[in-house]
C-alpha cells in the first residue's frame, strides 16, 4: 500500500475513534439499567463508530484516487435511518408498556392503557 | 513504519467491533423485554455493516462497500419491520 502518510493517519485515526465509538455503545447497551437507557447508548455511539469506520475508507479512497462514493451513500443512509428506528423502537416499547426506572414526572408518560389489550403478557 | 499503522488501527478496530458483536449478543441472548432484543439486533446490523467496511479496507476492493449498503438496508427495513409488529399486531397494514 504505497499511500500518502498523512492519508494513512488520519485513516488510523478516525479507525481508532470508531472503534472506541462503537465499544462504548455496546458497552452502555450492556450496561445501563433501563431500556430507555439503553434505547440511547447504541443509537449515538454506533452511527458515530459507523461513520468513523467509513470516513476513514473514504479518506483511503480518495488517497487512492478513487471516489468514495458507495461510502457515501452507507453513511447517509445510516446516519438518517439511526433515528427514525430508534424512534420506533421507542413507539414500540412505550406501547407495550415497558418498565422506566428513571424518576420521570407524572405528565411525561402517556396515559397508561388497559393492561392485557395487545397480549402484552405474551410478548413479556 | 507508516504502513504498520493503518494494519495495526485496523485490527484494534476488527477487535473492538467484533467485542461489541459479542456484547449486542449477550444482550439479545439475555434482554429482559422483547424490545431490547430488537435493540440488540439492529445494534448487531449496524456493527455487521462496520465489520465488512473494514474487512473492505482490508482487501483493498469496493465490491464489499455495496454489500454493507445491502445490509444496512436491510437492518432497517427488518427493525422497522419488528418495530410496527410490536405497536401495532402487524407488520404491513
Amino acid at each position: 500500500m504505497g499511500l500518502h502518510p498523512v492519508a494513512e493517519w488520519l485513516a488510523a485515526a478516525c479507525l481508532l475513534v470508531a472503534a472506541f465509538f462503537s465499544l462504548v455503545g455496546a458497552i452502555g447497551l450492556v450496561r445501563l439499567p433501563d431500556f430507555f437507557m439503553r434505547l440511547h447508548a447504541p443509537t449515538k455511539a454506533s452511527t458515530l463508530g459507523v461513520g468513523g469506520v467509513l470516513l476513514a475508507s473514504m479518506i483511503l479512497a480518495a488517497a487512492q484516487d478513487r471516489a468514495g462514493f458507495a461510502e457515501l451513500l452507507i453513511t447517509l443512509f445510516v446516519f438518517v435511518t439511526a433515528p427514525v428506528s430508534a424512534n420506533m423502537m421507542a413507539q414500540a416499547a412505550l406501547h407495550l408498556l415497558v418498565p422506566c426506572k428513571a424518576a420521570v414526572p407524572e405528565d411525561a408518560v402517556p396515559e397508561r392503557r388497559p393492561s392485557g389489550v395487545h397480549g402484552d403478557d405474551k410478548l413479556r | 513504519m507508516s504502513i504498520n499503522i493503518l494494519v495495526l488501527s485496523l485490527n484494534i478496530a476488527v477487535a473492538a467491533v467484533s467485542l461489541a458483536m459479542a456484547l449486542c449478543a449477550w444482550r439479545l441472548m439475555r434482554g429482559p423485554h422483547i424490545t431490547d432484543r430488537v435493540l440488540a439486533i439492529d445494534t448487531l446490523y449496524l456493527n455487521a455493516v462496520a465489520l465488512v467496511v473494514l474487512l473492505g479496507i482490508r482487501l483493498q476492493t469496493p465490491l464489499l462497500f455495496e454489500a454493507a449498503l445491502i445490509m444496512a438496508m436491510l437492518g432497517f427495513a427488518s427493525t422497522v419491520a419488528l418495530a410496527r409488529y410490536l405497536t401495532r399486531g402487524d407488520a404491513i397494514e
